[in-house]
C-alpha cells in the first residue's frame, strides 16, 4: 500500500477531543465532521487536508474512542498520519476505517512531500528513506481490504 | 512467570490472539455508529459466544430530536436483538458493569475509552471504537495484542485528606499521558489490598490516561466479598512473581490532593498552589467519581453549609442514587445548596447537565480536562471529591485539608 502527500506537522498528544469536539458528534452526517475537524486546534486547518500527511508527535490520537476522530481526518481526504506512537483505540479505529497509520519518527517539515509504501515499510522525505514499524499481519490485511466492514463483508 | 495481563489473555506480551470476548459493552454515543457499521458488515444476528449490553449515559435523557432519533433506533435494535439494556436514567456503562456484572478472569471490551474501570476486579477490560465493537457484535471475538505490564507498587495509607482521586493523578503525573501506551497498569504492592472497590475503579478508570490498554487488580478478599454481596461466588487471584516492562513505587502517605490544570491531565500541581482560583462551576460525578462512597463524602463536608459556587452532583448510577436518597446524603447534598443530575454521563463530555460558556472555569472530579471538552472557552481543573467540597464551600479553589 503505497502513497504520497503534502506534509502538515502536528504536535504530540493530538487527543480526539481536538480532532472532532464531542458538540458535532450526534449525528451521522459526515459533512460536519468533515467542516469540523480539528477545529478546536486550529480553524485553519480543515480546508488544507486534502492530499496531506500528517507528521505529528507522540501519542496521536488519546482520550476518547470517538471514532468520528478517523473518519473526519480520513474523509477531509487526509492520506496518512505519521508519528512515533498512537494511542492504541485511535490505532485501531484508523485502522478499522482505512485510514493508513505509520509509527516512525520523523523531523516534520511544513510543506514538503513525503511518500510511503507500508508493506514494504519505508517512508522517504527529502530523498531519505526511513524504516517503519510494521503494522501487525491481521492490520495489514484490514488495511488492504479498506476497513473492518469490508473485511468482514468479505471474509463471512 | 505471567503478569494477570498474560494470564488472563493466555499468551506472553507482544504476541497477536484471537480471543473470545466475555461481555461486550457500547453507549448511546458509540452505538450507533456501531450498529451502522454492523449493518454494513451484512450483520443480522449476534455472535453467541458474548454477553453483550447497551447502556445509555452520554446524553441520557435526549437533548434534542436529533440525538432521540438516533437513540430510538438504538434502543430499538438493542430490544430486539435482546442485549442487556439499560435505559436513560440507568447510570453510566462503566458503572453498570462494575455493580456486580464483571467477575475475575474475565475479558471485557467496551466501545468507551474508559472501558478499562472493571480491570478492578482482575478482569482484563479495555476500550475500543465503534466498528471493532460490531465486529464482536458479529463474531464474539478480537484479535488483542498481549501488552507489557507496568507495575504499580502501592504501600502505606492515604494520609491527610487525600485519596484514590489524589492517587491516581498522581500516576498520570509521574508516567505522563504516554507513560503507559500500549501496556497495562496492574496495581500490585504489600498495601493494594487496603483499598475498596471503590477506590481501586478511580484508578482502574484513569490508567487510560497514560495510553494505558488495562488497568487491573488482582482479584482478592475484598473482591470477593464486593461479589459476593451481589451475589456471585469467585475466588482470589494469587499473584505469581513476574517481569515488568517498568515499576512505579508509591508510598500512599506521600500522596498529596492535588489538580490537573488546563489542558492536560498530566499537568498536576499540588491544590495549595492553585488556592484562590475563582470558579464558575463545581462538579461532582462521572465514572471516575460518581460513587456512594464520593457522595457521602462530599455531603459530609457540606453538610450543614452552604456552597459558594453553582454545583453540579450526578449519581454514576440510580442504584447510588438509590441508597444516597436512603441514607439521607442526598439531602445533605441538596440542603448545602447543589443540585441533581439524572444518573449518566453529566456534562463531562460538554453535550448537556452543566456545560462551560466561553471563559467559564469548573472544578470537575472527571478524568478529563481537554481544550474545550465540556464547552468552548470553559477551562477545566480536575481534583477528588474531598477539593470538590472545599472548593465548592469557598466558592474558588480551596484545599481540602482546611475543610
Amino acid at each position: 500500500m503505497q502513497g504520497k502527500g503534502i506534509v502538515i506537522c502536528l504536535p504530540a498528544d493530538i487527543d480526539t477531543d481536538v480532532v472532532i469536539a464531542g458538540r458535532y458528534l450526534r449525528t451521522k452526517d459526515r459533512s460536519i465532521w468533515i467542516t469540523h475537524v480539528f477545529e478546536d486546534l486550529d480553524p485553519s486547518l480543515a480546508p488544507r487536508l486534502k492530499g496531506a500527511v500528517i507528521v505529528a508527535g507522540r501519542n496521536f490520537g488519546c482520550g476518547s474512542s470517538r471514532e468520528q476522530a478517523a473518519i473526519a481526518i480520513r474523509e477531509a481526504g487526509v492520506v496518512a498520519v505519521i508519528a512515533p506512537s498512537f494511542a492504541r483505540i485511535f490505532f485501531r479505529n484508523a485502522i478499522n476505517i482505512g485510514l493508513p497509520l505509520i509509527e516512525a519518527d520523523l523531523t516534520c517539515e511544513e510543506g514538503s512531500t513525503v511518500m510511503f509504501d507500508i508493506s514494504e515499510g519505508w517512508v522517504e522525505t527529502d530523498g531519505e528513506r526511513h524504516t517503519i514499524h510494521p503494522l501487525s499481519p491481521r492490520m495489514q490485511e484490514i488495511l488492504k481490504a479498506g476497513g473492518l466492514v469490508e473485511f468482514w463483508r468479505t471474509h463471512p | 512467570m505471567s503478569t494477570l495481563s498474560e494470564r488472563i489473555l493466555g499468551a506472553v506480551a507482544g504476541e497477536y490472539v484471537d480471543r473470545k470476548v466475555d461481555r461486550a459493552y457500547a453507549h448511546d454515543g458509540t452505538g450507533v455508529l456501531a450498529l451502522e457499521a454492523w449493518k454494513n458488515m451484512g450483520g443480522h444476528r449476534l455472535g453467541k459466544k458474548s454477553e453483550y449490553y447497551i447502556q445509555f449515559d452520554h446524553i441520557a435523557p435526549a437533548n434534542n430530536s436529533t440525538t432521540a432519533t438516533l437513540q430510538h433506533e438504538l434502543r430499538d435494535f438493542a430490544t430486539r436483538s435482546r442485549m442487556h439494556f439499560s435505559d436513560v436514567g440507568c447510570g453510566i456503562c462503566h458503572q453498570l458493569m462494575s455493580e456486580g456484572t464483571v467477575l475475575p478472569g474475565e475479558i471485557v471490551v467496551g466501545a468507551d475509552s474508559h472501558s478499562t474501570t472493571p480491570g478492578a476486579f482482575g478482569a482484563f477490560a479495555t476500550g475500543v471504537g465503534a466498528t471493532d465493537m460490531a465486529a464482536i457484535w458479529l463474531t464474539g471475538e478480537t484479535w488483542f495484542r498481549v501488552p507489557e505490564s507496568v507495575g504499580v507498587n502501592l504501600t502505606g495509607r492515604f494520609g491527610g485528606a487525600a485519596e484514590a482521586k489524589d492517587l491516581a493523578l498522581t500516576c498520570v503525573g509521574r508516567l505522563g499521558m504516554d507513560g503507559a501506551i500500549y501496556q497495562a497498569l496492574e496495581f500490585v504492592g504489600e498495601d493494594a489490598h487496603n483499598l475498596t472497590i471503590d477506590e481501586r475503579l478511580v484508578l482502574s478508570n484513569m490508567s487510560v490516561e497514560v495510553g494505558a490498554k488495562a488497568g487491573l487488580f488482582y482479584a482478592d478478599e475484598v473482591t470477593v466479598r464486593y461479589l459476593k454481596e451481589r451475589g456471585h461466588d469467585v475466588v482470589p487471584q494469587v499473584p505469581e512473581p513476574c517481569t515488568y516492562r517498568q515499576e512505579l513505587d508509591i508510598d500512599l502517605a506521600d500522596v498529596v490532593p492535588l489538580i490537573a490544570v488546563p489542558h492536560r491531565v498530566d499537568t498536576v500541581k499540588p491544590v495549595e498552589v492553585l488556592a484562590g482560583l475563582s470558579l464558575d462551576q463545581v462538579f461532582v460525578g462521572t465514572c471516575t467519581n460518581g460513587r456512594y462512597s464520593d457522595l457521602a463524602r462530599f455531603a459530609r463536608l457540606v453538610k450543614g453549609r452552604k456552597v459558594a459556587v453553582r454545583t453540579i452532583v450526578i449519581p454514576a448510577s440510580a442504584a447510588i442514587l438509590k441508597k444516597a436518597i436512603r441514607t439521607g446524603v442526598l439531602a445533605d447534598i441538596v440542603e448545602a445548596g447543589c443540585t441533581i443530575g439524572t444518573p449518566g454521563c453529566g456534562p463531562c463530555i460538554g453535550y448537556h447537565m452543566g456545560v462551560l460558556g466561553e471563559g467559564e472555569v469548573c472544578l470537575s472530579t472527571a478524568n478529563r480536562n481537554f481544550k474545550n471538552r465540556m464547552g468552548v472557552g470553559g477551562e477545566i481543573y480536575l481534583g477528588s471529591v474531598a477539593t470538590a467540597a472545599a472548593s465548592a464551600l469557598a466558592g474558588e479553589i480551596a484545599s481540602p485539608e482546611a475543610a
